[in-house]
Parts: structure tokens; C-alpha cells; sequence
């Protein structure tokens, strides 16, 4: 629209318009951006440097913040090593389930709406009923779960009320939750060529072959994608861990409640609940937003890891 | 590999012996693959069906290791319907949800719109931005954020500091009408134009029309991230009990009952319950939606 040369004063007036047409589009976000992202992060900038209790004006505090939170507060190293526990166990086990689920649900020819809609149903139950959910079935004393492994002589573990099995039931609530996923890799399963299949398939190839050398190529951008999406949740997992911790510890929520995070044992801490704990528990807003930008800067790597594969997540459009 | 059980059975004669081993590997396979998927099925549903279960059992059989309830206890519901502040937690969930997600539908359209049809400089960096503020937790910034409805505006404890912003688009709600509307062919958009339609009302009465399915599935989304929204609620509304939302209020159910499961699991189905049901009355937008967020391209 604005493409010839802007000679006539016509031309140049209709530049003019159609740049006030754009922007008047744009506004909504223009000024959302601003005000709720541009400005209040350079605002988390500055106070990363100040001390700041939300009562005293702030003060200059220079880089104590952030030595504060590397090497002083305990939760910081023990956040970003279950953080990385859940990378490695988690958004693994979440991309090889999903796509196991994606393969069956593909196969079965019999019910398939049926059998579609159950799979998917869990991931729809908002994240606090699915963790009190899970805190019930899986809690040691009378729990379904743990009922049904002691009636068939398997030795039943703490889940939720012990450090080293905590996260495994947290990756198990999130492998029930497998739902969207499963969407992604059916659609994408689907629309791999049957010719593929069909020569591999004259050429003798066995199942696995035929898996290995025509499916997973075809779909290997789409596990790329689940990978990296599902490193970034990862990095801001929030109301599960916080969740089970707080049921599974039985503290009482309320205002003012003061409650320790990532019960059991620090296991279930995750950073976006570091922030909750330094800037509203402890009034600490300064170190809060040290680990607010920490966060921030873990999220946009992830996020240009997943713009520089092309086409993956923009579709050419015009 | 049904097709060999849905066809009337030939004669016996005519069966090669080659032909008899295929349709017994595919009859195999199927009672494989159906046996496989009764079993993921058991795993998706029985968390539901204990859930439901527990929450129809008498305060004492919850305690217990029995799983049918015995009697079947139906006024759990009703008592978790009477606990003082549970009808309070669903209204302020609706508005919030409800008034949210009509916000967030009116303030995105005309960006996805601008961002899929106009040719402007800088189109591909705002996308660009667009894209990296989904990816970003709500907590990088709740600090100033914070400060600024709480000491600034007053507003703590209210549902406010939620709500507004959403009148100023959400990345997610732009990004994923932006990928819909660019599958609208442009002539449509031209022949509009050509008829004397200005862009508003191009967009209004030829696009909008056109996008509804994306439309209903950013609408879906929505509703359901404020529904299920834990952290917004925990930072602006905690201190106030009358701006609870389910989500928030759900786990001070379980603070107050203590060890009450059987009341606890009737409010989380009753929580869980309304998704479900929007979710079945909407499922194929829901479906497409889910594919769209970045699959296709």
C-alpha cells in the first residue's frame, strides 16, 4: 500500500493515512506493551539495584541483590536444580507419552472419538483441582493409588509427602494431562504422505523401520516444537508444585499465611515461586526481581531457540 | 485394518492360506491396539471416577481405604455449595473469565487483523514481540505490576488489576487469530474494499464473520486461562476473601476442612465440572485451536 514513490502530495497523504490506520489497529497493543510489559520491566531492572520493602522508599543497593540471591538464598540453587530434573524426566517423559498417545489413538479405528475425547478430558481440568486431584489419590494413608499397590504387594512410596518422590508425582499429574500434545502429534502424524508408507512398505520395511525411517523424519520438527514449548512451561511451572506442596504439607491458606516453599524438602521449588517467596512473603522486592529477570532471561533463549526454526511458528502470511 | 472384519466373510474356499494369515494379523493387531487403548483409557478416566467416588462418601468412609461409597452421601454437594463464600467464588469467577475473555476478544481482533492483512515496517518485529510475550511467565514482571495497582491505584484486593489489561490484547489471543485470519484469502478482503467498506467495516462485516471458528477457539482459551488462573488471583485478590476466585479459594477449602476428602474432592469436580462442559459443547473450535497454536506452516 505504501510501496510507490511518495512523490505527488496525494500519495504522500495517503502514506500518511494508511500509517494512522495501522497504528489505530495496533493501539490496543502498542499501549498494552508499554504499559504492561516495556515499562514494568525496566522498572524490575531497577529494582533488581535497590532495596525496596514497599514501605521505606527504596534505596541504592547496587549488586548486593544479586549476590544476595546467588549465593546467599537458599532456595535459588535448589529451584533451578528441580528445574532441570523436570527438563531432563519431565518435558521428556511428557514428549515420548504424548507421542505414544498420538501414535495409538491414530491406530484405533473402532470409538476413535470416543476414545479422543477421554484422553484429552484430563487436560482440561484446571491445574489447582488436578494437583488437590492427585494430592488425594496419591496421599500415603488412605489414597486410592497407594491402597490399590499394598493390596498387590508393592511397596508404596510417599509420593507427595517425600523428597524423592515428589517430583516423580508431579510428573506423573502432568503425564495425565498429556491432552494437548496428544492433539499435536495426531494432527501431525496425520498428515504424514501414505505414498511414504507405501513404498517403505513394498521395500520390505518392518514396522520399525517404517517408524524410524518415514515417521519420525516427517514429525520431527513437531517433537522439536513440544521440546522447547515444553522446556519453557517447564521454567515457569508454578501453581502444581506449589499446590501439592501446600496440601501435602497441610499448612492453611489465608491471608498472611506464612508458608515454607517446596515442600517436601525444597523438592518441589520452582523459580516463578521464588519470586512469590521473596517479594511477598518476604518483602524483599529487590531480590525478587533479580530472580524475575533470571527468569525472564531463561524464557527468551528458549523462545529464540523456537523462532529460529523456520516456518515452524509463523506462517508466512501476507 | 477393520475393513478385513467389516467385509462379509467369503467362502471358505476361496480363502488363500496367505489371505487367512493377513486377516489374522490384522484381527491380532486390532484386538492389540483397542486392548492398548482401553488401558490409557483407565489411566485418563480412573483419577475422575475415584474423584467422584470419594466425593460421595460419608466424612468417616473418606478416611477409610474403601472405594465405593457406602451410602452414597449426594448432600456433600450440597454443603460444599453452602460453605459461606463458595457461590461468592464462582461469581467473581465469572466475571473475571466472563469479562476477561470478551476484552481480550474486542482488543485483539483489530491487532491479529493488522498484523495478518496490512503491509507496514515493522510488521515482523511486532509479531516478533508478539510472540516472545507469550512465551513469558506473568511473574517477570509482577513486582512493578504489583506496586503499581496496590500502592498506586488502590486496588488490592479486587479483581481489577486482572481484568484491565486484558483491554489492551494478549499475545497469545493475537498470535492465534493472526494464524487464522491469514488463511482468509485476501480477495475477500479486497472485493470489500472495492464495495467502499473502510477497514473497520471490512473487518467487522466480512472478517469477523469469516473467523468465528477462531474467534470461538481464542474465546475458549481464554475463558478457560482466567477459569483456571491460580497465580493472578493469589497476588491481587489473597487478601481478600470476597475477591476470590474457584481456582484460588479451591485450596483453602481443603485448609479449612482438613482432612475432609470427601468434601474436598465434591468442590474440586465442581470446579473441574463447568470446563468439561464448555469443552463438549465446544470441542471442535477447541480441537482447532489447540492444532493451530503452531503446527501448521
Amino acid at each position: 500500500m505504501s510501496n510507490s514513490e511518495p512523490k505527488s502530495n496525494t500519495l504522500r497523504s495517503k502514506r500518511r493515512r494508511s500509517a494512522l490506520r495501522t497504528a489505530a489497529f495496533l493501539s490496543p497493543w502498542l499501549i498494552g506493551f508499554t504499559v504492561f510489559f516495556a515499562y514494568p520491566l525496566l522498572s524490575t531492572v531497577y529494582f533488581s539495584f535497590m532495596h525496596y520493602d514497599g514501605f521505606k522508599p527504596p534505596t541504592w543497593a547496587g549488586t548486593r541483590n544479586w549476590t544476595y540471591v546467588f549465593e546467599h538464598y537458599p532456595y535459588f540453587w535448589p529451584a533451578l536444580r528441580n528445574t532441570l530434573w523436570l527438563v531432563l524426566v519431565m518435558v521428556t517423559l511428557r514428549v515420548l507419552f504424548g507421542l505414544g498417545v498420538g501414535l495409538l489413538i491414530t491406530r484405533i479405528k473402532t470409538g476413535t472419538g470416543v476414545f479422543r475425547t477421554l484422553f484429552y478430558l484430563p487436560y482440561l481440568a484446571p491445574p489447582v483441582a488436578a494437583t488437590m486431584a492427585f494430592a488425594f489419590l496419591l496421599n500415603p494413608g488412605t489414597g486410592p493409588v497407594n491402597s490399590l499397590l499394598e493390596g498387590v504387594g508393592i511397596p508404596a512410596p510417599g509420593w507427595f509427602n517425600d523428597p524423592a518422590w515428589s517430583k516423580p508425582a508431579l510428573t506423573l499429574l502432568a503425564l495425565w494431562g498429556v491432552g494437548d500434545l496428544m492433539v499435536i502429534f495426531m494432527a501431525a502424524l496425520l498428515d504424514v504422505p501414505k505414498e511414504q508408507y507405501e513404498a517403505a512398505e513394498l521395500d520390505g520395511a518392518s514396522a520399525w523401520q517404517r517408524f524410524r525411517f518415514v515417521t519420525l523424519p516427517n514429525i520431527s520438527p513437531i517433537i522439536m516444537f513440544a521440546v522447547v514449548t515444553g522446556v519453557i512451561q517447564t521454567m515457569q511451572y508454578y501453581t502444581q508444585p506449589l499446590v501439592a506442596g501446600k496440601v501435602a504439607s497441610g499448612v492453611i491458606q489465608g491471608a498472611g499465611t506464612l508458608f515454607e516453599p517446596g515442600y517436601p524438602d525444597r523438592s518441589t521449588l520452582t523459580l516463578p515461586q521464588l519470586v512469590y517467596n521473596l517479594g511477598f512473603q518476604r518483602f524483599d522486592y529487590g531480590s525478587a526481581c533479580v530472580v524475575a529477570l533470571v527468569l525472564f532471561a531463561l524464557s527468551m533463549a528458549f523462545t529464540a531457540l523456537l523462532m529460529r526454526r523456520r516456518g515452524g511458528l509463523i506462517q508466512a502470511g501476507d | 485394518m477393520t475393513h478385513v472384519l467389516d467385509k462379509p466373510a467369503e467362502s471358505p474356499a476361496t480363502v488363500t492360506p496367505t489371505a487367512r494369515t493377513a486377516r489374522r494379523r490384522a484381527l491380532l493387531e486390532w484386538i492389540a491396539v483397542h486392548s492398548l487403548g482401553v488401558a490409557a483409557a483407565l489411566f485418563f478416566t480412573l483419577p475422575f471416577v475415584f474423584v467422584l467416588l470419594t466425593s460421595l462418601m460419608s466424612d468417616s468412609q473418606a478416611l477409610s481405604r474403601n472405594l465405593i461409597p457406602d451410602p452414597w452421601q449426594w448432600d456433600n454437594y450440597r454443603r460444599v455449595l453452602d460453605t459461606p463464600g463458595f457461590l461468592t467464588w464462582w461469581r467473581n469467577t465469572l466475571l473475571y473469565a466472563g469479562l476477561g475473555t470478551v476484552l481480550t476478544v474486542v482488543s485483539s481482533l483489530p491487532v491479529a487483523y493488522a498484523l495478518a492483512k496490512f503491509r507496514f515496517r515493522g510488521r515482523n518485529l511486532t509479531l516478533m514481540l508478539v510472540i516472545s510475550m507469550m512465551m513469558l511467565p506473568p511473574q517477570v514482571v509482577v513486582i512493578p505490576m504489583y506496586l503499581f495497582w496496590a500502592k498506586q491505584l488502590d486496588l488490592s484486593g479486587t479483581l481489577w488489576p486482572l481484568i484491565v489489561p486484558m483491554a489492551f490484547g494478549d499475545a497469545f489471543s493475537i498470535f492465534l487469530l493472526r494464524q487464522f485470519l491469514t488463511t482468509i484469502p485476501n480477495e475477500y478482503v479486497d472485493a470489500a474494499k472495492v464495495d467502499g467498506c473502510g477497514e473497520l467495516r471490512t473487518l467487522l462485516r466480512v472478517v469477523v464473520p469469516m473467523a468465528r471458528p477462531g474467534i470461538a477457539a481464542v474465546a475458549l482459551f481464554q475463558f478457560f486461562y482466567a477459569w483456571n488462573d491460580y497465580f493472578g488471583p493469589q497476588i491481587y485478590a489473597s487478601e481478600n476473601p470476597g475477591a476470590w476466585t474457584l481456582s484460588y479459594g479451591l485450596e483453602s477449602f481443603k485448609g479449612a476442612h482438613h482432612t475432609d476428602w470427601n468434601l474436598t474432592m465434591a468442590a474440586t469436580l465442581l470446579v473441574m465440572a463447568p470446563v468439561i462442559l464448555v469443552f463438549f459443547f465446544a470441542q471442535k473450535a477447541f480441537v482447532e485451536g489447540v492444532t493451530l497454536t503452531g503446527v501448521k506452516g
